[in-house]
């Protein structure tokens, strides 16, 4: 029965099923309380979870996410169920953490990760477009360097300890969240009192929703840059198809739950910065086929005990406090008094993205292994 | 008889090698995984390239065999 299931998930109805699946919960997550085209994503996510630990102090995205830590432990559960639990580390962990940092540079220049901009789009903004072709331009890119032979390396079989490291973080997140321990006068933890931060759908719903999702990608698989990715190295559009189930069913959910907004501006929590949109994501996407995955992906792997996967997600939180500390972060199209101000990125923002897109093309560049010469 | 050890390699390393291995044509063709992700994915490429697959379990490890 395990067998006959995994071959299930495995095909393609069940890829479809599960992009399906969080095309219809992130509309409704939205519906409950989470901010506006972002029932579900994971850079924003990760984002808030740092300012909540005072990694940074923006005051208006500062909350610990549950969806992030069902994610990782849904992967757990369902990892172990099915006895697909392997502790594993060891494949260049400082370059992951690396690319990790500038992941979420890129993700907060456009305000959003892979999944978000899938959802910006269902949700009918046109600035996400931009977001997505750059994201494909960063993973073509990232695909020319797996040809040529870039790899990070092998993992190594480890204690299982250390593939619990992750998974157990989250516990002691979900415990803060719980307990809303106050560690100095004012906080940590942060929780937002206004902005995207403040707006979260139920506890225990978000989480049990995250947890549904994280099983479901871990047996599934399902990766938007591996979507992308293996379109364009293999023709192959398995993972492609679960993308596309994301946004066809976001589109309908959007469309049913009155939240279809067509339009570049203003849209929520977005702005319309159009060569900075392209070229956030075309970081972004660039260091998740570098280091192998979605940020969403990165989690699901964590959960089943992936200890390069984990490095990457901590390099993203970490990456969070240097974006908003530093002003790196996009800022979001407004009406001030009547009068459209078109959002984006301040000069050091600009100048970090142009700093990643570098960094990310030397790892590309120095480490590859010569054709040939086994792997 | 041609092998690929792809053990510790994560996506996509484990199906480009074996791509490279079945463009070379020396079969059959042994691929050792460790994941069960990279031997549901080796397997669907191979057998999209018209390869016949059988899966063996060793240990917690998985041996493909890829013939013609």
């Amino acid at each position: 029965m395990p067998d006959r299931l995994t071959r299930f998930f495995a095909s393609r109805t069940g890829i479809i099923l599960a992009g399906a699946a969080i095309g219809v919960l992130a509309p409704l997550l939205q519906r409950l309380g989470n901010p506006a085209n972002m029932g579900i994503c994971v850079a924003c996510f990760e984002r808030d979870i740092a300012g909540a630990l005072g990694l940074h102090r923006a005051a208006a995205v500062q909350y610990i996410r549950p969806e992030i830590i069902g994610f990782v432990l849904g992967a757990m559960l369902a990892a172990h169920a099915f006895g697909e639990f392997r502790a594993r580390a060891g494949s260049a962990p400082i370059v992951r953490f690396v690319l990790g940092i500038f992941a979420m540079v890129g993700a907060l220049a456009f305000l959003g990760c892979p999944w978000r901009a899938t959802l910006r789009l269902a949700g009918g903004d046109l600035n996400a477009i931009l977001g997505l072709v750059g994201l494909t331009a960063g993973i073509a890119v990232g695909v020319e360097f797996l040809k040529s032979g870039y790899n990070l390396g092998r993992a190594q079989k480890t204690y299982t300890a250390v593939g619990w490291i992750l998974p157990l973080l989250m516990v002691g997140f979900l415990l803060l969240l719980l307990g809303k321990p106050t560690f100095s006068p004012g906080g940590p933890i942060f929780f937002s009192t206004s902005g995207p931060g403040s707006m979260h759908a139920p506890l225990l719903l978000a989480l049990g929703v995250g947890l549904f999702v994280g099983m479901l990608a871990q047996r599934t698989r399902f990766c938007t840059m591996g979507a992308i990715r293996d379109l364009i190295l293999m023709r192959e559009t398995h993972l492609l198809s679960g993308l596309a189930a994301l946004l066809a069913a976001a589109f309908f959910a959007n469309l049913l739950l009155g939240q279809f907004r067509l339009g570049f501006s203003p849209q929520p929590v977005a702005h319309s910065s159009h060569l900075w949109n392209f070229l956030g994501m075309a970081l972004s996407g660039l260091a998740f086929t570098l280091a192998g995955g979605c940020p969403g992906r990165q989690l699901f792997l964590s959960g089943e005990g992936d200890g390069d996967a984990a490095i990457f997600v901590m390099g993203m939180i970490v990456g969070a406090g240097f974006a908003h500390n530093f002003a790196l972060a996009g800022s979001p199209d407004a009406v001030v008094d009547g009068i459209l101000r078109t959002g984006g990125l301040t000069p050091y923002g600009m100048g970090a993205v142009i700093l990643g897109l570098a960094a990310c093309l030397l790892i590309g560049l120095t480490m590859r292994e010569k054709i040939g010469k086994g792997a | 008889m041609t092998t690929v050890d792809a053990r510790g390699l994560s996506c996509p390393q484990p199906v480009l090698l074996a791509r490279k291995a079945i463009d070379a044509g020396q079969f059959p063709i042994q691929v050792l995984v460790e994941s069960v992700t990279s031997r549901e994915n080796v397997r669907r490429m191979a057998e999209k390239a018209g390869c016949r697959v059988a899966v063996a379990e060793v240990g917690a490890e998985f041996r493909l065999t890829l013939s013609k």
